[in-house]
């Protein structure tokens, strides 16, 4: 019936949807860095509460905890504060949905002739990116309180940051999709968010807590993301045996030392599952 | 070439079908009959209005043509691809300006409209290109660079159908296009519309409560309660309601209406006036003045309007239980002299 366009060969549609699906995923990707550049307001508050916490419980505990081998608890808690700013800009960046929802632009986007993936891939990517960016620029307070940085360190804790953010916004997105206004947003963050940065390990360590306490950290997939990122930035920090011993890096489970691959494929995991819950979530709304 | 393929948006993809055809659609939420089995053909070029007050079933209608809604009954056509069995098809095809606003505050005009050329798959050598005239479409050349949050409440309004005619669609689809609207603006927006329709060839569809406003439709749908209750040109919709009135008020009204029926006219006798029917009540008022053979106080020539339409088919006011304003009167001699 269609009689303006020559027939196309379906492999020849194959490549025109990848095509068309990854000019929209650099778009809605672009969209986030833009809309991320023109809120300063918005970079500015989102280090607050990071470094608050650096500096009320990195300077408080270590006056509690004191310093072993030289290796004070505010070096401890830093790797833990990265990752909290990384967390929290990443679910920010995916609440934002919420808004664009309540502003009607999601509308504009849902309507349009691509395929929901390219959405919500786009929309993870520059959650992703603007987190990374937030976290790498907290990661420069480091020789502030003498946490070495060596390129190399750099390079592994941007990699892992942007692993991480994109599991966080997958998963902010994901819920976003199944809520229709801000304050559902908001209170499922409360329960959700706080208690998982709280127990990720990200804020204390992992060995010697009790046993409840472990269960649930263990449970947590964020504990999976925190862990390689301490590990890479106290490896790069001269520690005595003592302090690595006292500030222990490494996931225990029944006495086995998960390696950072591992912990790894679960975060990977983990952001699989919800990028594809996400896009399922967007594909029933309309 | 490749994009070409990816993009065809030639207004025409199926010779011979037409822009729009509805075949019994009907819409039920539960226990609500949104819409009740509504049929109607729109050809290519033409400006179509439906009609009707809030809740009668306009907005849900768009949303099943525009696929956004899966119809519960019938079927709806655009430009020949069903809307439930090739809604990719039909989405390429189409340009929707919703009811609510649904544009990025927090970018400028030019990239919101970026963002939609990307979306719909507009060629990459042709976007600069469709921005500039779609921006001159609606004269906001001027203020691409601008935010829109800075922008008015017309202007969003104006940027959203410049937005929606960027992929050339065949078909734009309007919801309340002027709701909430001062008048210069409506004014400003119908002319975009007609501008649209004669540079661009585009079908329009569009709904509004206003029905001065239907008017400038080519042919008007009167929808309500789910239903169409009549459906033609403004000119037919008139005339199927009757004649235009003389209405008269007399030094002795008795002596009017008998000296009025003697002449021949089909008259009713008011409280306080005489009513002549006439085919065209501005011709021939001289001859009833001169048949009256009494004093005359005032004349009135009423030509029924849309309202009187609606009231006729509908057996009430369309602004009945609705805070909607009415339009001002001086809106239309305002538009009109365009
Ligand atoms: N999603 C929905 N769920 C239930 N009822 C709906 C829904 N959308 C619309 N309706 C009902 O359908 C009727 C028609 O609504 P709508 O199409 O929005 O009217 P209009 O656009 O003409 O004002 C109204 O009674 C409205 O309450
Ligand atoms: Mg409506």
């Amino acid at each position: 019936m269609s009689v303006t366009q020559a027939p196309v060969t379906s492999a020849h549609h194959h490549h025109l949807a990848a095509t068309s699906d990854l000019r929209t995923i650099r778009m809605v990707w672009r969209r986030e860095l833009i809309r991320f550049v023109r809120t300063r307001t918005r970079i500015l508050t989102s280090f607050v509460q990071p470094i608050l916490f650096l500096f009320v419980l990195g300077y408080g505990m270590t006056t509690l905890v004191g310093t072993t081998g030289g290796f004070d608890f505010k070096k401890f808690v830093f790797p833990g504060i990265v990752a909290m700013t990384v967390v929290s800009t990443a679910i920010f960046s995916a609440i934002s949905i919420v808004w664009d929802r309540e502003f009607g632009f999601l509308r504009e986007m849902l309507v349009a002739p691509v395929s929901r993936g390219a959405l919500v891939i786009g929309k993870t990517l520059g959650g992703a990116s603007v987190a990374t960016v937030q976290g790498t620029i907290m990661l420069a307070l480091a020789p502030l309180i003498g946490v070495h940085l060596t390129p190399l360190l750099v390079i592994e804790v941007i990699g892992l940051e942007m692993l991480m953010s994109s599991a966080l916004t997958a998963f902010g997105v994901f819920v976003a999709s199944r809520i229709q206004r801000m304050e559902g947003f908001q209170v499922v963050m409360q329960l959700v968010l706080f208690p998982m940065i709280f127990l990720s390990g990200a804020l204390f360590p992992l060995n010697g807590i009790p046993g409840w306490l472990a269960v649930i950290t263990r449970i947590n997939p964020l504990t999976y993301a925190v862990d390689p990122l301490r590990h890479v930035v106290f490896a790069a920090q001269d520690m005595p045996a003592a302090a690595a011993a006292r500030f222990a890096t490494g996931v225990t489970i029944f006495n086995y030392t998960m390696p950072i691959s591992l912990e790894i494929l679960i975060v990977l995991a983990f952001l699989v599952v919800f990028l594809t819950l996400a896009i399922a979530g967007f594909s029933k709304t309309d | 070439m490749i994009e070409q393929a990816r993009n065809p948006l030639a207004p025409y993809a199926h010779e011979g079908a037409h822009a729009i055809e509805v075949e019994n659609l009907a819409k039920r939420y539960g226990e609500v009959e949104a819409v009740k089995g509504v049929s109607f053909t729109v050809e290519h070029g033409e400006v179509f209005a439906f009609v009707g007050p809030n809740g009668a079933g306009k907005t849900t209608t768009i949303r099943m043509l525009c696929t956004l809604t899966e119809p519960t009954g019938g079927r709806a056509l655009i430009d020949g691809y069903d809307v439930s069995k090739h809604p990719r098809d039909v989405r390429q095809r189409i340009g929707l300006v919703f009811q609510e606003q649904t544009l990025d505050q927090q970018l400028t005009a030019e990239e919101n409209l970026r963002f939609h050329a990307v979306l719909y798959g507009v060629p990459k050598a042709e976007v600069e290109a469709r921005i500039d005239r779609a921006l001159r479409m609606v004269q906001l050349s001027e203020r691409r660079s601008d935010l829109v949050s800075t922008f008015s409440g017309g202007m969003a309004r104006r940027l959203e159908i410049a937005r929606g005619m960027l992929h050339t669609p065949a078909v734009l689809f309007l919801d309340e296009p002027t709701i909430g609207l001062d008048p210069q603006t409506r004014a400003l927006m119908w002319e975009d519309v007609m501008r649209l329709r004669k540079e661009e060839g585009v079908t329009i569809f569009l709904t509004t409560h206003y029905m001065e406003e239907a008017e400038y439709a080519d042919r008007i749908a009167i929808i309500d309660q789910g239903r169409i209750v009549a459906a033609d040109t403004s000119e037919a919709l008139k005339r199927t309601i009757g004649a235009d009135t003389v209405e008269l008020s007399t030094g002795d009204d008795d002596l009017a209406a008998k000296n009025l029926e003697a002449a021949g006219f089909t008259i009713k006798r008011g409280e306080d006036e005489v009513v002549a029917f006439v085919e065209n009540g501005e011709a021939q008022v001289a001859s009833i003045i001169a048949a009256t053979g009494t004093p005359i106080r005032t004349v009135k020539v009423h030509r029924p309007t849309l309202e009187d339409v609606f009231l006729h088919y509908t057996g009430r006011q369309i602004r009945e239980g609705q805070g909607g304003a009415s339009m001002p009167p001086h809106f239309m001699h305002f538009a009109r002299r365009r």
